[in-house]
């Protein structure tokens, strides 16, 4: 029930008096109500539940904690304890 | 993908792995409430690759699983009448009643539809005047605001042929409940995401002070989880019953008040039944006084209907953190995807699903 992907919104509408769009989820358009975002542009990322897009996704923020991230893999700050251990694999991300 | 494949680089997740390890000194439980994240743990390996000192247990943030029994009954009468159409989101179609689901209503000939928005039900009922339209509104505080709006917009335009099944439930109740039963384990949570972009974490910050417990915010994506559980970690290890915020690009502390001020114009708080937990009190939403005539318990007079769930069924105690699912002596025997004895085993998001689907250990 839950999508967890952020759409990009690349239409708006108006149907029966409320603010609507299409929202592009990986290539997958969907229709969404646009009145719980009231101030979103064309081009901005939204996630998208039960049809109604709940949250225009914050850029700043974004950038903000994945500079962070970069900068803690950088730092070569996690070294694993147990160098022997099995590498995790990852072959379902 | 923007927004996406940052959050899925397997080195970053590698490196946050690493500094829950080092950071975990002893044994801690963590919850994480949605549904949407047991499934992302589960389908990330997440229980295998994390170190042994943190145990993660899933809640009961699958709208599907704590759908009560009576609701699903009280939609399947109301599915089965003849100037119904009646509508829902697709997975409650397969969620087993104490006979029968709502795909085999449609199969002895009831119009039951899937939607996507409970606003495509309001055009239903503008299309089809000679019926009735009926809208399953289950969920959680994600499904709120669409279930309010829909309702709201049918008052504004006199749309009369349109009512919901209200079955609307809330987290900050639950974990109350479940942090007040004796046998509790959860010491963190891990809030859901979505929840907590339409309703804000504010309402999070006395349950973390009364229950001495650290709760973050956050999403779906590998890296979201484990920046979540590392945060979960370093709060608990210091001590710090606080509530820290790991989901900044779709979580802000006040929510969204227009979704907040819709849902309180519509909704009011009301007692609700858990499927496989009980009444929890305060934890439902269902229609004012003013909004009653789109009740459609009222309108088809199925209020009364009781149900009792299959005995072999624990998912209780699962949806409650205290059994895992393959403790439970009908997992992957008596009970299957195609087989489902609990509504734990029918949403790919309830617990029992995803452990029949991803988990790598279980001995049949
Ligand atoms: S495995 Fe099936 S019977 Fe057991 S708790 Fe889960 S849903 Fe219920």
């Amino acid at each position: 029930m839950c999508l967890a992907i952020p759409g990009k919104l690349v239409e708006l509408s108006n149907e029966n008096g409320l603010k609507m769009g299409i929202v592009d989820v990986n290539g997958s358009k969907t229709r969404a109500c646009l009145e719980y975002v009231p101030e979103i542009q064309l081009g901005q990322y939204t996630i998208v539940h039960a049809g109604f897009a709940l949250k225009i996704i914050d850029e700043e923020d974004a950038a903000e904690s994945l500079k962070l991230w970069q900068e803690l893999i950088e730092s070569g700050a996690f070294q694993p304890d147990e160098p022997d251990r099995e590498p995790p694999t990852f072959e379902s991300l | 993908m923007k927004y996406i494949d940052e959050y899925r680089d397997p080195e970053l997740a590698r490196k946050l792995l690493d500094e829950i390890r080092r950071t975990a000194t002893r044994h801690w439980t963590i919850m994480e409430i949605c549904g949407g994240q047991t499934h992302s743990i589960m389908r990330n390996g997440f229980d295998q690759l994390l170190p042994d000192t943190i145990e993660l247990v899933h809640g009961p943030g699958c709208p599907v699983c704590v759908t009560p029994l009576e609701s699903i009954e009280r939609a399947l009468l109301v599915a089965a009448r003849k100037e119904v159409i009646f509508t829902s989101f697709g997975d409650m179609l397969r969620v087993p009643g104490s006979a029968k689901d709502l795909f085999m209503v449609r199969s002895e000939g009831g119009d039951v539809r899937i939607l996507f928005s409970p606003l495509d039900a309001l055009q239903i009922a503008r299309d089809n005047p000679s019926k009735e339209v009926v809208f399953f509104a289950v969920g959680f505080e994600t499904t709120a605001p669409a279930n309010a709006m829909a309702v709201w917009q049918a008052a504004r335009e006199g749309i009369k042929n349109f009512s919901v099944l209200v079955s609307q439930v809330m987290v900050p109740p639950a974990m109350r409940a479940i942090l007040s039963s004796p046998a509790n384990r959860v010491q963190g949570f891990l809030a859901a995401g979505h929840v907590c972009a339409v309703m804000g974490y504010e309402e999070y910050e006395p349950v973390a002070r009364e229950f001495h417990v650290p709760i973050v915010p956050t999403g779906f994506e590998p890296v979201d989880l484990l920046a979540g559980i590392l945060k979960t970690v370093e709060l608990l290890e210091e001590g710090r019953a606080e509530v820290v915020n790991r989901y900044g690009r779709v979580v802000s502390r006040e929510g969204n008040l227009v979704a907040q001020k819709i849902i309180s114009e519509v909704f009011e708080v009301t007692d609700r039944q858990w499927r496989g937990i009980g009444l929890i009190p305060g934890s439902g939403l269902s229609l004012r006084e003013a909004y009653s005539h789109y009740d459609a318990e009222k309108k088809f007079d199925v209020s009364h209907i009781c149900a009792s769930e299959s005995p072999l069924c624990m998912s209780g105690s699962v949806l409650q953190g205290v059994l895992k699912p393959d403790g439970c002596p009908a997992f992957a025997r008596e009970c299957t995807p195609e087989h489902p004895l609990g509504a734990t085993m029918v949403s790919s998001e309830g617990a029992c699903a995803a452990y029949y689907n991803y988990h790598r250990n279980f001995a049949l």
